[in-house]
Formats: structure tokens, sequence, C-alpha cells
């Protein structure tokens, strides 16, 4: 089985590192993206990257910063990936730094490092304030030395849509959808990827880029892939609104000392400060976007009565806001019209990102043999809350370890199962099922309930979750399941058609949003982004544990899963005191 | 009372070798629209001003904060990402038209995929040994990292070649995201060691030499690279190396 090739499915950072490490390896690769791989979604982190190199002499450790993310996700994630996470974190920095990633730099040349939420050192390394597509770029130019090698082949404007199964039940390739030619494509290999991102499109507007539509784990769901903790939503205190999506104002606006602030009897009041002194505006991004929630809705203290507060960056200087945040800081000049060094920026909390995702053991291998994830499509690193500046740390590092494994893995595979029978197998399901969606004549508009589906779950499972309204949510997302069936297409041209695409793909939503709604629903206690205030304790007799959902005609079927908690026992979290000792 | 619309027409074209047209659309005004989110309007609810049934119009999007550059179009007869035209700063009716260099997959998305071609030929990456763990890269000076930022937040949008009067859809010219990559890579400590080789490549078809020097590039990128400085510096690199060559052939 050594000649045969892997199948990557996504071009954002775990996907690219993934393929980079198969590549090196000899093995040659089909990398499958939806967008030109540079287009990734990766592009959006702003912030920086995550690892303890105590270049500033604060006595961080690898250990400190894995007690921060055990911590800071409410110790939810299973800690022993974690730590060799942050283990692997300097090198990881090291070896992009060598790729020539345009890291800040200090005096003496060496790289800067930034503080960031949930932790008390300068432990972010960061290229100015688009550091996501600063590390992106690296690897796709490093990807595009082994596609002039002819070691990789790349699939761009391509959509996975299934999974090639064979009757073994171990994945043997997946089908794809040419985006122009609108023709299904089977593509068989000796392990496959998804490395397909988060689902934010699930919630309408969002931080997420339009791609993030959650539809390869939601079909790979679909066909016996265990999704787990997908109750577990970030959303991220300081963004933007807008008509078509929620903009990022990155936490590293507050490491870099920017104070959020509302008027309170006439007066600027500094609440995050005086709530949680310890940490202030820098604790983890589920408490301030809590705290944000009871200063507008509970106290009613919005800026001019609105749901929005201040971001202040007005006190520092210019050309340190220019240096560090210029990025930043230009996509609020460019969207809101008011310069953010002289005005303070108005801004509220939006969904950014899913700490659930495929489920993984410790090689990325999902429950499906051959099937493995990596990226903010698996579940692995961040337990109930993500801390900032982890999640480029988590890509870059499950593609590193997953990769190598895909490649062990499909040498140590015997030619059992028949996998070009299963291929014509799913081609042909597929190719049905694109037939019956291209006679669709109903009423419903696929973009109108995409939206109504945003809402609902904006509404109802963000950051406040009330069991009677997650119940609502559920019934409403059937409905709108029920009203997919009446969907009408407009455009049946069979060149380039994005409602087609699309409609298959809301269906994947749904389920997926089934997923996370019926999770929180379960989940009856208050952990990390998971907030109940009917349950407002942490109960970990009850829920110190994964949730693991598998598809059935009937809806998910739950599951839950002892977490590893062997390095470091769970205590309290609190975020106005110091953190104590693990 | 007349409510306030937002009118806008699209130049729309049902694949590379279909003759285009024009639809005009109008939907109710909002004070926080850009041109995205009137095309997500208008997917919702596909109807022409004069009331026609029509399909949703086809384009390219997907970070809409300016940093992955897919959704660039022609925006008012002017070259940007849609993304960042808010509809307040407009002239209404606003137009959108596809990117004339580069061919039309449908309406209002383009093929962009030379530009990749461009930067896989022009080697524009540093040839590390390996991914493992090798320690730390070399030092590099706050001034350099900061020129080098400049270029590398290039998105590989197109705008640069949209206005370059010697690049067309038939030309071989790389154009100036290109060349500025070149520079960047010979900026680093590691990929200097391999300058010649991306050198070679811009004094090559299509390199530095079919640059007109119109400088229209630079007014038109969305992040204000040094695009002109990029390719003075290029010149002289060029310039340096062909002497070498000569005196050392």
């Amino acid at each position: 089985m050594a000649d045969q090739r892997l199948i990557v499915v996504g071009g954002g950072l775990a996907g690219l590192m993934a393929t980079i490490r198969i590549a090196e390896m000899g093995v040659p690769v089909d990398l499958f993206s939806v967008v030109p791989v540079k287009r990734s979604h990766s592009v959006c982190a702003q912030g920086g990257i995550n690892a303890a190199v105590n270049w500033k002499g604060e006595g961080d450790t690898p250990w400190e910063h894995f007690d921060d993310s055990i911590y800071g996700g409410d110790f939810l994630a299973n800690q022993p990936p974690v730590k060799a996470m942050c283990e692997a974190a300097p090198g990881i920095i090291f070896l992009l730094d060598r790729m020539g990633v345009t890291f800040n730099r200090t005096r003496e040349g060496l790289l800067d490092f930034r503080r960031f939420g949930g932790t008390k050192h300068h432990r972010t390394a960061f290229a100015g304030a688009t550091t996501g597509q600063q590390l992106l770029y690296a690897l796709d130019e490093q990807v595009r030395r082994y596609e002039a090698a002819d070691l990789v082949q790349k699939y761009e404007g391509w959509e996975f849509l299934s999974l090639i199964l064979d009757e073994t039940g171990r994945c043997r390739g997946l089908t794809a959808l040419n985006q122009r030619t609108m023709q299904v494509h089977p593509f068989l290999g000796g392990a496959v990827m998804l490395a397909t991102g988060g689902p934010g499109i699930i919630f309408g507007k969002s931080t997420n880029s339009q791609v993030n539509t959650g539809t390869a784990a939601g079909a790979a769901y679909q066909q016996g892939v265990c999704y787990a903790n997908g109750e577990f939503i970030q959303v991220h205190p300081t963004a933007i609104p807008g008509e078509d999506k929620l903009r990022l104002i990155s936490e590293s606006v507050r490491g870099e000392g920017g104070r959020v602030w509302t008027y309170r009897d006439g007066k600027p009041w500094y609440f995050l400060e005086e709530w949680y002194p310890a940490y202030g505006n820098l604790v983890p991004r589920d408490i301030a976007t809590r705290a944000i929630f009871k200063v507008v809705f509970e106290l009613a203290l919005g800026v001019n009565g609105e749901p929005m507060v201040y971001l202040d960056v007005t006190h520092i200087d210019k050309a340190t806001l220019d240096r560090k945040l210029g990025g930043v800081l230009e996509i609020y000049e460019k969207f809101m019209g008011d310069d953010p060094r002289k005005i303070p920026m108005k801004i509220f909390p939006g969904m950014h990102y899913s700490m659930g995702g495929l489920w993984v053991d410790f090689d990325h291998m999902t429950n499906v043999p051959g099937l493995f994830a990596a990226g903010e499509v698996d579940y692995q690193y961040h337990g109930a809350n993500r801390l900032g500046a982890n999640s480029l740390l988590s890509c870059i590092y499950s593609g590193q370890i997953a990769g190598p494994t895909m490649v062990r893995f499909a040498h140590a595979q015997s030619a059992n199962g028949h996998a070009q029978a299963a291929a014509e197998q799913e081609t042909k399901r597929q190719e049905e099922l694109f037939a019956r969606l291209r006679k669709l004549d109903g009423p419903e508009n696929v973009y109108v309930l995409a939206k109504e589906l945003g809402e609902w779950m904006t509404a109802n499972v963000t950051v406040i979750r009330d069991n009677q309204k997650l119940r609502e949510t559920d019934n409403k997302i059937l409905e709108l399941m029920e009203r997919w069936r009446s969907l009408g297409l407009h455009d049946q041209a069979g060149w380039a058609n994005q409602e087609l695409s699309f409609v298959r793909q809301l269906w994947n939503m749904l389920e997926l949003a089934r997923v996370i709604t019926l999770g929180a629903l379960r989940r009856d206690e208050s952990r990390g982004a998971h907030y109940k205030p009917a349950f407002p304790d942490r109960d970990d007799v009850r829920f110190l544990k994964t949730t693991k959902a598998r598809w059935t005609s009937d809806g998910p079927a739950f599951s839950y899963e002892d977490v590893d908690t062997s390095l470091i026992t769970p205590r309290p979290r609190k975020y106005d005191t110091e953190k104590t000792a693990a | 009372m007349e409510t306030r619309q937002i009118r806008f027409r699209v130049k729309r074209q049902n694949n590379a070798d279909s003759a285009p047209y024009w639809e005009e659309f109008e939907i109710p005004y909002k004070p926080q629209h850009n041109v995205i989110s009137l095309l997500m309007e208008v997917r919702r609810n596909p109807v022409t001003r004069d009331g026609r049934a029509t399909t949703p119009v086809v384009w390219e999007a997907s970070c809409l904060e300016e940093v992955c550059g897919a959704c660039t179009m022609v925006v008012n007869g002017h070259v940007r990402q849609a993304c960042t035209a808010l509809v307040d700063k407009l002239e209404q009716p606003i137009t959108l038209e596809p990117m004339t260099k580069f061919p039309v997959v449908r309406d209002l998305m383009v093929d962009r995929s030379k530009m990749f071609e461009a930067l896989k030929k022009a080697r524009t990456w540093i040839p590390i040994d390996g991914t493992y763990d090798l320690g730390p890269g070399p030092r590099i000076s706050p001034e350099t990292q900061e020129f080098a930022y400049a270029l590398s937040r290039c998105m590989t949008c197109g705008c640069c070649l949209e206005v370059c009067p010697q690049y067309n859809e038939r030309s071989s010219f790389m154009g100036a995201a290109t060349m500025a990559q070149v520079v960047l890579f010979n900026l680093h400590p590691t990929g200097l060691m391999n300058k010649h080789e991306r050198l070679d490549v811009m004094m090559g078809e299509g390199g530095i030499a079919d640059c007109g020097n119109a400088q229209n590039c630079v007014e038109v990128c969305p992040k204000e690279i040094p695009l002109t400085t990029a390719i003075a510096e290029l010149g002289r690199q060029t310039t340096i190396k062909a002497f070498k060559d000569l005196l050392w052939r």
C-alpha cells in the first residue's frame, strides 16, 4: 500500500500542515479545498499563537501553558494531548520562524511575545494583527513547494460530499463535487483527513468566513462519525456587528492594554477590571462575554442604551498601535468609519469558535478507521472554552501529528475490502441525490431558511441557555428540515451553481444544529462557554464527561465518555483571584 | 412617504463563452449595507428591479474582512474587495462587474489561478530542511520585519494586475504581486541563499522586463503594499545579477 496517495480535505492551517508532513515523508497528497487554499479561514485569526518560551523572564513553562489551557477549558479537555501540544509549542514557533513568518521582533532581533486572555504571561508570538494570515501564507508557500515537486495535487474549487466506506467500515476515500462542472467524482486514498474548520455559518452571522458551514463534518456525522462536545460554542466578547457578518476585534487589543468600559452615573466604568481584579480585561472569552451581557441586558448600561460597550485603546500611543495592532484597527476603521486611535471602539460579543467537533483519539483518528480529523473540526484541545491564541497552535499541532499517523496507518493496511465497488456505489448515491435536488420546485428559498436557522441558533444556543428555549429551537430545526423538502431551486444551471451546492450544505448544517442544541439541552450544568442560569454551577459528578453524538434516523443518540484528568486534578475555575497552583 | 432604496446593477455572464448582460436590483435602505450584504439580499429574493424572477448572483467570498482577497470585483468602475465597499460611501446606482483581466467563470466570479501559478514559477518560499525541531530561525531586525510584513500581506487578490497596462489574459507577465513576493523572500536571511533562482525567473519571460512602470498597481493595492518600492528593489537586484552573470560566464 506504500504507493497509495493520501487525501486531505481543507487548506487551512491544519490541512496544510498535515499535507507538508505527509509530502515530506515522500507520500503524495491530494488536497481538496472549496476556495484557493490561500483564502482559507485561518487568515482571519489576528492576535497570535501561544508558546511558553519564557523569553520575557516571567517563569513561564509549557506546564504553566498546559495548566492555563486546562483551567481555561474548565477541565473538559482530555489532558495528555493538551500537555503534548503545549510542550510542542515552542518548536512549532521556531519552525514557523524558519519558514519565514514575519513575526514581530524585539530590538535584539528575537521574536516578540504579547499577553493574551486567561494567562499572566507574555506567551503569544504575533505578526502584526494578522498572525493567522501570515502563518497560513507560510504553510501555503511550503505546500506550493511540494506542489512544484509533484508531491501535492491541489483540487481547489472542489467540495467534499461524502466518505467512501468499504464493507468493513473503513474509510477508503471520498466523493467530491467539482464546483464548476457540478459533477461528482470519487477519489480513493490510503487515509482521509477532514480539516474543514468550524460551523459558524450555522449561527448565520458570526466571525467565521462564508466557507465555514460545517457541511463536511455534518456529512461525515451522518455516515457514522461521532461528533463530540458540540454544545461548546465560543462567543467572542469583542466583535463589530455588520449586515453580512460579525467582524472580530482581536483579543490582542486587550493584550496590548485595551480597556473595556461603559458609562455608569455619567462616568466610565471599567467593569471587567472591577469584577476580576486578578486578570482585569484579560479574563477568558466566556467570562468577558457574560460580563458584557450582564452589563447590557441585566443592568441596562449598554452604550446609548444599545447592545454595545466600549473597547478603548485611545490611551496607547499611535506608533505602538500601528506596529502591533495596525491590521485590526484598520478593519474597525474601514467598516465603522471611526479612527479607534482617537475614538473608543463600540463592540458586542459574536459567535466565534466551536470547541466541539468530530471525535478523535489521541492520534487524531475518528471512530471510523482511516478517517482522521484535525483543526477546528476536531474536538480535542480546548475543553469547554478555548484560550485566545491556542487555536492557531492546535491547528498546526494537530496537523503535524495527524499527517505522519495517516502515513503509518495507510502503510499498515492490507488491501482487504472492495474500495472500487464502494466508490462506484457512493458516487451513484451522490449523483442520485443531486438529481433529486435539481427537481426541487417548492416555495421555500434556501438562503431564507439558513437565515432563520442562524437567528434561532444565535438567540438560544450561544451565551445564555434555557432548557425550554433549547427545546423550542430543536422544534424549529425540525420545522426547517421539513421546509427544506419544499425548497425551490431558482438556478437550474449545470455550471458553477452555488445555490444547488448550498441546498445540500444546509441539510448538513441542520443535522449539526440538532447535535449542538440537543447536546446543550442535555447538559444541565454550567461549564466554560456553556452557561445555564438554571444550573449555574459546574457539576463534575454528572458532567465531567465528553458528549458524543451519533447519527440515527431518529436524531442524534448521545453517550458520555470520561475525561482523562490524569495529570491535573479538577479545581474550581475563578478569575477574580489569582489562579491557585495545580 | 417614499422609503429609501438602494439601486445597483450587476454585469452577469453565464460562463466564459457567453455574452454578458446587465441586471438591475433594488432593495430597501439599511445603514450598514456593504456590497456583499446587497448580494445576500438578492439571494434571498432573486427578483430584478422590474419584478422579473432571476437566479442568485454568483460571486466569490470568504473572510469578508479584507484579508482573504476572494471577493475582489469592479465596484463603480474601481477594482477592490466587495466586503469593504460600504453602500453609504458609493454613488448609486452601484455597478458591480467582474475583473476584466481574468477569465470569467460565472457572473462576478473569475479564475485567478494564473497568479498562483506565477508564485510557483517564481519559487517564493523558504526551502527549509524539514519540519523537525531544528531550533529558532535567524535573527531579524524590527525594521526588516516591518518591511517584510508589509510585503507579506499580499492576498493574491489581483487588483494590481487588473489596473496594469502590461497585463492581460494572454500575457505571460507575472505582475507586481509576484515581483513583490520575490523581494520578500530575497530579504529573508535564509531565502537570500537561493536568491539567484528567483532572480533567474524574474529575468526570464514574464519577468521584470515586462513592467512598464505605469505605477497603477501601488495606487489600487488594498493592503497598501509598497509595490513600486519592491519593483525598484527587484530592478536593482536583477541588474546586479545580470552584471555578475556577464562577468562570471
